[in-house]
């Protein structure tokens, strides 16, 4: 600021932070940085001078309690004295149950619909445009609710199916005695393992081995010799040491069916996909995968017709024309949207506490937060919690996007 | 330790502004109104009516807490809670007081940072199953579907009494009453449990309560009472001796009928220190002398609160039992007013 006088020199002067467009720059950046930096200083201040004022310190002591609630779907052993901790762990399994499912169904039914809404046919056009826009443009809360409640009324009470020990005949009976619809969820049979199972698994895990060896082998036959083999040897390979595993080892898995006798209010044994875990599941795939349908479509739409064409005046059939030349490009379009649509699937599975559904929203950022009151505690694990999931479904699709994005070479 | 140190300064600070908010009783006056956190929807206890007016007997003691404090019955804010809601809505201050058929439990009064200013029913948790199940004791129950409100204490009750009794059950965890209701009239589970008082009151809004009947075990004890933000002793005190003037009213035989004249007719000094006639009880509270006597104009002395909204001539039907007074062989027994 002295030196205005002297002849313009090329050292560093205050003023240039302002007025240089080399350092102003920076010098904007700083400020906003040191505003944030502020606000959650300030924030983070409020947060701590409120819970002293309230006498509360923040502790994650109450995750060894037992918890003392019951939870009515666990993937893994839990009762009522299990700790908080465990509650938490059993909700976290039940989110991921559900996203993954969802995510499976929701590109399954998103990949069909998309293709098919390019479908020459106009009713199959029509059908899935309607499918795409009812869907897409209804709160996937309300239709998570409406699928909550269509089971619910429609499903009978699991008392019609119970015969209470034998003494009274039941209204209804069990579809191919295994499965049952109720207002309370789907049972259907559980496999029982016997002895020999882990030989089943062995087998099972060989032919996926096998398929996956063969169709290899049949790949290199094809670009060396140029001769195509058929393709049934692979599901043969696929299912065959099962089956032979199967009925070698007739003891090794058996069916477990749906048990009506044992209980006077519900179905005992077999498996039941309870009534909020259908809800979730179909209303987020359903949901979803109208936003999937519409990636899809424009995925194959970004690839020019000539490619079609040129594939068609090679003499490909319109299937491989599809799966050999326009899917594996339209998929370097689709998959970085897909990363966010199933992002948004394992977020909006937190709306499972809308028809109870003991996700880690109801369980940890529910019951857990209520009976110890430990507010602060339980929405910073959960937020932890999905971010890391959320976190970890994107690099793990980041990494499988670099492997089908175009090779630059 | 630079963590600590910055913890401990803001500790003090916390402390000192703590002493500074802490005076409710003066926020009621200079604002006009009392805000009262009650239930959702639970007729008998608190409901709007089919004008839109607050309704029941938590809505009732918070009218007279309004009137003891500011002369008006009907200067009051009432803030609708679900069980998951109301604590947060206590701690944070969007209400002065909780009338909502909270259980006094030593967690909440120690670890939540609550206070609990008395009880104004004692209940216990029950269970409620269609008449058509044959059901007629709880232990008969394995293996049922059971809906639940989520974050209350019937939740933990319910775990133990099934593991004490070495029977298992399905548990439907639902946010409030009112859906509570639906999903068991929908048959999407076997019982509902909650407080036997809630279940009476939720019975008598079925379109045929005879279908469903209310089981004989009482599971648990519930002691439902208002309460208030720990650390404002002038304030809770405010809201245990409204009560309490409630109930000692009933002992004392003084009605909103006869409130106003029986202070000065009746002989008996403790009616007298209770209505203001004498003594300078309500000065000692940080009120008027009449404190007391506004408070039972506003809906009448414990008595006439219980049988007008939930007493066995209104469609809830509940008889006194433990609620009556320590001299008819229940359990209301206030301290005296000296």
């Amino acid at each position: 600021m002295t030196a205005m006088s002297d002849a313009p020199t090329q050292s560093f002067r205050l003023s240039m932070l302002l007025y240089d467009t080399r350092y102003r720059g920076y010098t904007i950046q700083f400020i906003v940085i040191l505003f944030v930096v502020l606000a959650v200083g300030y924030l983070v201040s409020n947060l701590f001078a409120n819970l002293a004022e309230q006498g509360v310190v923040l502790t994650y002591d109450f995750l060894e309690q037992p918890a003392g609630y019951d939870i009515n779907q666990t993937l893994i052993e839990y009762n009522n004295q299990s700790s908080h901790l465990r509650a938490s762990v059993v909700g976290a399994l039940n989110t991921l149950l559900v996203a993954a499912m969802a995510c499976v169904l929701a590109t399954i039914l998103g990949v069909f619909a998309g293709i098919l809404r390019l479908s020459n046919n106009w009713l199959v056009a029509k059908l899935m445009a309607i499918y795409v826009e009812a869907f897409r443009n209804v709160p996937v809360l309300i239709w998570i609710i409406i699928i909550n409640t269509v089971v619910t009324s429609v499903g009978s009470s699991p008392r019609v199916f119970l015969t209470r020990g034998g003494s009274v005949e039941p209204e209804s009976s069990l579809f191919l005695g295994m499965f049952a619809f109720t207002n309370r969820g789907l049972y259907i049979p559980s496999i029982g393992l016997g002895s020999g199972w882990l030989v089943v698994l062995l087998a099972f895990v060989a032919g996926i081995l096998g398929f996956f060896a063969w169709r290899s082998y049949v790949k290199k036959k094809l670009f060396q010799e140029g001769s195509l083999l058929p393709a049934w040897p692979a599901w043969a390979i696929l299912f065959g040491p099962v089956i032979l595993a199967m009925v070698l080892l007739p003891g090794a898995l058996t069916i477990l069916r749906p048990d009506v006798a044992s209980n006077n209010f519900n179905i005992q044994d077999g498996v039941l996909l309870g009534r909020p875990l259908l809800a979730l599941w179909l209303a987020l795939s359903i949901y979803t995968g109208a936003f999937i349908a519409e990636n899809v479509r424009a995925g194959i739409l970004a690839i020019s017709k000539g490619q079609t064409e040129a594939a068609a005046a090679l003499g490909l059939r319109p299937g491989r024309i599809m799966n050999l030349v326009i899917l594996p490009q339209a998929l370097r379009v689709i998959i970085p949207p897909l990363i966010s649509q199933y992002l948004n699937i394992t977020k909006n599975s937190s709306l499972a506490i809308a028809v109870g559904y003991a996700d880690i929203t109801a369980t940890l950022g529910g019951i857990t937060l209520n009976q110890t009151g430990r507010a602060i505690e339980c929405v910073l694990l959960l937020m932890l919690f999905y971010l890391t999931i959320s976190l970890s479904i994107s690099a793990l699709m980041n990494v499988y996007n670099n492997s089908v994005r175009l090779k630059e070479r | 330790m630079n963590k600590s140190v910055f913890l401990g300064a803001l500790t003090v600070v916390g402390m000192a502004a703590g002493v500074a908010s802490a005076a409710t009783l003066d926020d009621v006056k200079s604002r006009g109104t009392l805000n009262c956190g009650v239930s959702t929807g639970l007729v008998g206890f608190a409901a709007p009516n089919t004008s839109g007016e607050w309704e029941g007997f938590d809505v009732d003691l918070c009218r007279a807490v309004a009137a003891a404090v500011l002369g008006d019955p009907t200067a009051v804010e009432f803030v609708p809670t679900t069980p998951k809601t109301r604590f947060t809505a206590l701690s944070s201050g969007e209400v002065d007081m909780l009338a909502r058929n909270t259980t006094w439990t030593f967690s909440r009064d120690n670890d939540l940072k609550l206070e609990f200013t008395g009880i104004n029913y004692y209940d216990g948790q029950g269970f409620m199953v269609p008449t058509e199940l044959g059901v007629s004791s709880a232990k008969d129950l394995d293996g049922a579907t059971v809906c639940i409100q989520t974050g209350t204490t019937t939740e933990l009750n319910l775990a133990d009494y099934f593991r004490a009794n070495n029977i298992s059950y399905e548990p439907v965890p639902i946010e409030t009453n009112a859906e509570a209701q639906q999903q068991y009239l929908a048959g999407a589970c076997d019982v509902y449990t909650t407080d036997a008082s809630g279940l009476a009151a939720t019975r008598a809004t079925f379109e045929n309560p005879d279908d469903h009947v209310l089981l004989p075990e009482i599971i648990s004890k519930e002691p439902l009472g208002p309460l208030v933000r720990h650390g404002d002793n002038e304030w809770g005190d405010v809201i245990r001796w409204t009560l309490n003037a409630l109930i000692s009213a009933e002992e004392l035989g003084v009605t909103s009928a006869n409130v106003g004249e029986i202070g000065e007719s009746s002989n008996n000094p403790e009616i007298k220190r209770l209505l203001g006639t004498e003594g300078e009880l309500g000065a000692m509270l940080g009120l008027d002398p009449n404190w007391a006597q506004q408070a039972i104009t506003a809906g009448g002395n414990y008595g006439e609160i219980f049988e007008k909204n939930i007493g066995e001539n209104t469609p809830i039907g509940l008889s006194r039992g433990l609620n009556a007074q320590w001299t008819d062989g229940g359990l209301l027994y206030s301290p005296p007013f000296r």
